[in-house]
């Protein structure tokens, strides 16, 4: 609590301090690439005769997704907090990634736990954190994924707190994380916000974005919470299916309780036991979500909903053979929602959809699905 | 009436002794050795027991509870299995019973349901690492209609201020956290034990005890002489791992905790 506490201090005044302000965006711009494109999917749009469909390209960031957004915000904050060394859980290995590059970029020891699980299906992740200077210890506890790898951080991050910051990917765990990275992928938002005005001169219809932890969702969607109007749809990964029991719809079939220090959804046994989970896509993997979430779903600000396994590699399949884009997995999921989603509205309605990262660390997972 | 582990420590107090409380994992390695395993506890000499109800994220334990909480949720060990255990328990002996566990499964069980079921199986007294006082407030309200503490720890990293509330807060007794990081035997403890426990005194009149990583009865005997009590787990399931399905089991744990126990009244 005491580490959370100077945490939270720490992040209260860099938040109004606008030489840090300055050079995050400074980094956000000429390193990682921002402000991304909002792009008008014509082909995609022609393809489910429906909305018009505007794909927010988070995939164009250097490492490939949106979590740069959040890591350099908070290795910057760690080097304002005085911390040596830098610790990181990660499951698809996006964040581990976006973690091992601010790190190297700001002059960081880092250290990335993964489980062995995630670790063999996303080796690429793996070598490119090494590349990167990055020791990437395996986790090899209970399910080892990415919940094992959040509990061995949290491990380690007790054990070291005096020297240590711990970058959390997600808009999980205790406060002040989930309102830290929720304000640091509020980028995407806020950028979707000016140039969709720019394009169309008026709000889109639907914000639609997958959701796993939930930081590129609610990065997107946070911005526009007091415009009514937009709606917003979370796509969660239904894995073989939700009456498998073998996915990781939190928000959709899970039930309220207590994980890695927050109150949100989740997905447990009759004995609130953590229920192993599964999804295709690594980056869904998690038995928890945000519990900002929580909050929109029970005040019925957003709707969630899950596509499969199968599903979303479909949509993995259709976005990079109509519009030349490979997306990630995790995104796919979001894009497969579109099927059901586009055709109901009519061509005068605009969705947007965080396409939250690029699919090539997905192209094993995809193969080996079709051997 | 008085609650199991305030009468406990007045008793210690009047005697003049110390706590030596131990934790185990319920049904670690099996239901019937677990049950012979506190009864032996006891007769040894132990004051107190910590039942440690497995949880599937323990993040506040290192590997040996990791380990012993795994085989225990494979035979499918629950809430409700433990308050059955507990039952049986209390019928035979007095010693006070505290469970160890998370929040998640005590949510999922009902904060009401809980209480009850401690109260009606001997429980005295809970202690949940991963539940702040800060937000304790409801299961402290529910427990307290059943006379059953809420006991909550301290780490070295607790600011004054904390400490101070905390020590306010915690019931029966202050778990004091020896070491920055998660359960488990340790070779050398911190050399900030002593002032620390020497700034918490200043809050309170409570019993302090110690636990995380203790294991030698050399560690047992300095941490006794500034606190209360001591608290052993991941050192004596260590033993019960390497001796689980062997003869000498029993006679291993004796000689342990005889050792402690001498080590911690001398």
């Amino acid at each position: 609590m005491a580490a959370l506490s100077e945490l939270e201090t720490a992040y209260r005044k860099v938040q109004k301090d606008k030489t840090f302000q300055k050079e995050l965006n400074g980094y956000l711009s000429d390193y990682a690439g921002r402000p991304t494109a909002l792009y008008y999917a014509k082909r995609l749009t022609e393809h489910f005769k429906g909305a018009r469909i505007y794909l927010k390209r988070e995939d164009l960031l250097h490492t490939g997704a949106h979590k740069i957004n959040n890591t350099l915000g908070q290795v910057l904050l760690a080097k304002r907090m005085n911390k040596k060394r830098i610790i990181a859980e990660t499951g698809a290995g996006q964040h581990g990634v976006a973690t091992a590059t601010a790190a190297a970029l700001l002059g960081f020891k880092c250290e990335v736990y993964m489980g062995e699980v995630d670790m063999l299906r996303q080796r690429l992740n793996v070598e490119r954190m090494r590349l990167l200077g990055t020791k990437v210890i395996p986790v090899k506890s209970g399910t080892r994924t990415l919940k094992d790898a959040v509990n061995e951080t949290f491990r380690d991050w007790v054990t070291n707190v005096k020297n240590t910051y711990y970058v959390l990917g997600s808009v999980v765990g205790p406060h002040p994380y989930p309102l830290m990275v929720r304000n640091f992928q509020s980028v995407i938002g806020r950028e979707t916000k000016q140039q969709i005005l720019r394009k169309e001169g008026k709000f889109p219809d639907a914000l639609v974005a997958c959701v796993g932890g939930g930081s590129n969702s609610i990065g997107l969607f946070h911005p526009f919470f007091h415009h009514q109007n937009v709606k917003f749809i979370g796509v969660e990964a239904a894995g073989r299916g939700l009456k498998t029991g073998k996915h990781a719809a939190t928000l959709v079939a899970g039930k309220k309780g207590v994980l890695h220090g927050s109150f949100s959804e989740l997905l447990q046994d009759e004995n609130g036991q953590v229920h192993p989970t599964h999804s295709v896509a690594a980056g869904l993997d998690y038995p928890g979500v945000g519990p900002e979430h929580s909050y929109y779903k029970s005040i019925g600000r957003a709707k969630y909903v899950a596509v499969t396994d199968r599903e979303a590699l479909k949509a993995f399949h259709l976005l990079s053979e109509i519009e030349g884009i490979i997306p990630a997995l995790e995104s796919a999921h979001a894009l497969a929602y579109l099927a059901k989603f586009a055709p109901k509205l009519s061509s005068n309605e605009i969705i947007v959809l965080c396409l939250s990262g690029r699919g090539d660390k997905d192209l094993g997972e995809v193969i080996k699905d079709y051997d | 009436m008085i609650n199991r582990i305030d009468e406990k420590f007045q008793e210690l107090k009047k005697g003049g002794r110390k706590a030596l409380i131990f934790y185990l994992t319920v049904g670690y390695p099996d239901m019937v050795t677990f049950m012979k395993l506190v009864t032996a506890l006891e007769n040894f000499g132990a004051d107190l027991i910590e039942l440690g109800v497995p949880f599937s994220d323990p993040v506040a334990d290192g590997l040996t509870i990791q380990r012993t909480s795994e085989v225990a949720l494979k035979q499918k060990i629950n809430l409700k299995k433990s308050f059955l255990l507990a039952k049986e328990l209390s019928k035979k002996s007095n010693i006070p019973l505290v469970f160890m566990s998370y929040y998640n499964p005590i949510y999922h069980y009902g904060l009401q349901k809980f209480a009850h079921d401690c109260k009606k199986t001997g429980i005295s007294g809970v202690i949940i690492p991963d539940l702040p006082p800060e937000e304790a407030t409801p299961l402290k309200n529910i427990l307290k209609q059943d006379n059953v503490n809420l006991i909550f720890l301290i780490a070295p990293t607790s600011p004054q201020e904390r400490m101070r509330m905390i020590s306010k807060e915690s019931q029966g007794f202050i778990y004091y956290v020896s070491l920055t990081g998660v359960t488990g035997a340790r070779e050398k403890l911190s050399g900030t034990i002593k002032s620390s426990l020497h700034k918490i005194y200043r809050f309170t009149k409570k019993p302090i005890c110690v636990g995380f990583g203790i294991s030698k009865p050399s560690q047992a005997r300095e941490i006794g002489k500034y606190s209360d009590g001591i608290i052993i787990g991941s050192a004596l399931l260590n033993i019960v791992e390497r001796y689980k399905n062997k003869r000498g089991l029993i006679k291993e744990v004796e000689k342990f905790t005889s050792e402690i126990k001498v080590a911690l009244r001398s």
